[in-house]
């Protein structure tokens, strides 16, 4: 299985990667290796085992609706470059994208 | 709507729930605090935190889905849905994908040509975003963005519609019984405003020679929209905008679109040519959600009376048809009504005043029937004065006007204004002797079968007596009187 260079680009824009034109055939090379090495899971023999979205053998895991301390703004943001009245500073959006 | 075109209509709405902490963590879900005060690993999005679902959201999610008449799934599971935005600190939302809380429901719009039922294909949770404080007066003129992670996290209910409304009207008529019903849950707060409730709406025109499938069709999402009347003026707009692309041949284009409200247009904010790809995937920190019969029992046992049964109940007390509607469609008006009728049981006169004279001084001071500045003993009280004669109805909207300028009550007012009637027989006899011997030509009317004669001496001892008698009193004494004197 090879990956072409659209579905490269593909996942390059979907991960906000820039690539060079000129990385692209490599790149479609070593991407793929990565996926045929996965595809040994395929040789297993699942034909007994039923599908599954978890691999921990729990479900409904819940709490009560209790409040607890936050952090502080100082500490909240400390990470941030760059820090405005207690708020992260981001970039100009320009796509007005979001969900 | 058109000769040409079918207009199809599918509604998303975002609800927050209003629980104590938010979806996955312990913070405060609370709204207008100071930035980034109610965060933490969990809800930045540290590596490492551990989201644990909030049990009272899936409560509050699972009444809705209920409310809107759903199936809800006894095995739900949560998804990452990845995409980049500065209000997503995580870099994926956790929300509900494949396998959502509830399907299959419905609202019941009530439309002129009769009720109709409008399919809601799905009900699932998922946390909320931050919120972004544009520098710049728009998104398309900010400099850059302040972010505050105080929402992200906080419980959403995601209600998504079939395509099935066919105009704006329709649209605003889900919105709004939509509304009712979930006001009715006490789930959410519900303000557009502040966007505790917030509606994408997805418009599409349907050639009516197209046979195809509705998700073929090119579809044009407009996203946040800050008010019902908002949302209808979008979509009116939407659907001339793409009919006279359609008309000039050219393509309809998928794409998201932004709401202008002062000039009432779309604006292209993202085309979605290139299909959305979320990537979604089982979200590994999470097991699946497995409700029990026990516990959704528990749910139904918890659930108010809704909308269509309280509108059943009212028409059988005798409200009237076009009275229930509003009555109802206001989860508090319907609250003080019932609080008020409660005290003092006469239907029909507790509810035009409350819908005409009570309302109005109620809008013109800006309150709202959460607090609505005269309370229901108060107004009960009012209206039982005028029920023993104290007062009449002339003199009770006075009464109540300045109930609502000082607060005070009934009682109070009528005695700081001097204004109950006179109901002392006697005093009014004086006043009636004198009208009658002053008028000895309009008596002899009168005694002469001229019943509109006494109308006139009725109105006169109203005036000696500023209004203040009771006018069947008064007509009962002027009879008396008249016939002693004759």
């Amino acid at each position: 299985m090879l990956l072409s260079k659209e579905e490269v680009l593909h996942v390059a824009n979907l991960a906000r990667l820039s690539v060079e034109p000129s990385e692209l055939e490599e790149m479609a090379g070593t991407l793929s290796r990565v996926l045929e090495y996965i595809d040994l899971l395929n040789e297993l023999d699942t034909e007994s085992v039923s599908p599954t979205s978890q691999v921990v053998e729990q479900h409904t895991v819940w709490r009560s609706d209790v409040i607890q301390d936050s952090l502080s703004a100082e500490l909240a943001t400390q990470n941030g470059p760059q820090v405005v009245s207690a708020m992260f500073v981001v970039p100009k959006i320009l796509d007005g994208g979001g969900q | 709507m058109s000769d040409n075109y079918e207009v199809v209509i599918g509604l998303e709405v975002h609800v927050e729930l209003k629980t104590a902490s938010k979806l996955f963590c312990g913070c405060a879900n609370l709204f207008g605090q100071d930035p980034n005060t109610h965060t933490c690993p969990v809800c930045l999005g540290m590596p490492g935190a551990l989201p644990v679902l909030n049990r009272d959201a899936v409560a509050l999610a699972t009444r809705a889905a209920l409310a809107l008449s759903c199936t809800v799934h006894s095995f739900s599971k949560f998804d990452r849905k990845q995409y980049f935005y500065p209000d997503l600190p995580k870099a994926y939302q956790i929300s509900q994908y494949d396998q959502p809380l509830a399907t299959h429901g419905q609202v019941t719009i009530r439309t002129e040509a009769g009720p109709r039922a409008i399919g809601i294909e799905r009900i699932h949770l998922e946390e909320d975003a931050g919120k972004l404080n544009h520098i710049g007066q728009r998104l398309g003129d900010a400099t850059g963005s302040l972010v505050d992670l105080n929402r992200a996290g906080v419980p959403l209910i995601e209600i998504v519609s079939q395509p099935e409304m066919h105009s704006p009207e329709e649209a605003r008529l889900y919105l709004t019984e939509l509304r009712t019903v979930l006001s009715y849950l006490d789930i959410s707060d519900l303000r557009m405003e502040e966007g505790s409730m917030r509606c994408d709406a997805n418009v599409s025109l349907r050639p009516l020679s197209y046979t195809g499938s509705l998700a073929d069709l090119p579809r044009v999402e407009i996203k946040n929209v800050n008010s019902f009347r908002n949302v209808q003026r979008g979509i009116e707009h939407e659907i001339i905008r793409q009919r006279e692309l359609l008309e000039q041949g050219i393509r309809i284009v998928k794409e998201t679109r932004g709401f202008d409200d002062a000039a009432g247009t779309t604006y292209s904010q993202r085309s979605k040519e290139a299909a959305n790809d979320y990537r979604y995937f089982p979200e590994p920190d999470l097991p699946p959600l497995v409700l029990d019969a026990v516990w959704l029992e528990d749910q139904k046992n918890q659930m108010p009376s809704l909308p269509e049964e309280l509108r059943h109940q009212l028409a059988a007390e005798g409200v009237l048809p076009r009275d229930v509607d509003v009555l109802v469609q206001d989860r508090a008006l319907y609250g003080f009504w019932r609080q008020t009728v409660a005290i003092y049981p006469d239907v029909k006169l507790v509810t035009n005043w409350l819908l005409s004279d009570y309302s109005r001084h109620m809008n013109a001071k800006g309150l709202s029937f959460d607090n609505p500045g005269v309370s229901a003993p108060h107004l009960a009280e009012l209206l039982a004065l005028i029920e023993d004669g104290t007062l009449s109805g002339k003199m009770a909207k006075e009464v109540l006007e300045s109930m609502f300028a000082t607060g005070e009550s009934p009682q109070v007012v009528v005695k700081r204004l001097g204004l109950s009637q006179i109901t002392d027989h006697e005093a009014i006899r004086l006043i009636v002797s004198q009208i009658v011997e002053a008028n000895p030509a309009v008596v002899a009317d009168f005694l002469g079968g001229k019943e509109k004669a006494l109308a006139f001496l009725v109105g006169q001892v109203m005036k000696a007596t500023k209004g203040q008698a009771k006018p069947d009193l008064v007509n009962a004494l002027l009879r008396e009187v008249i016939a002693s004197h004759v």
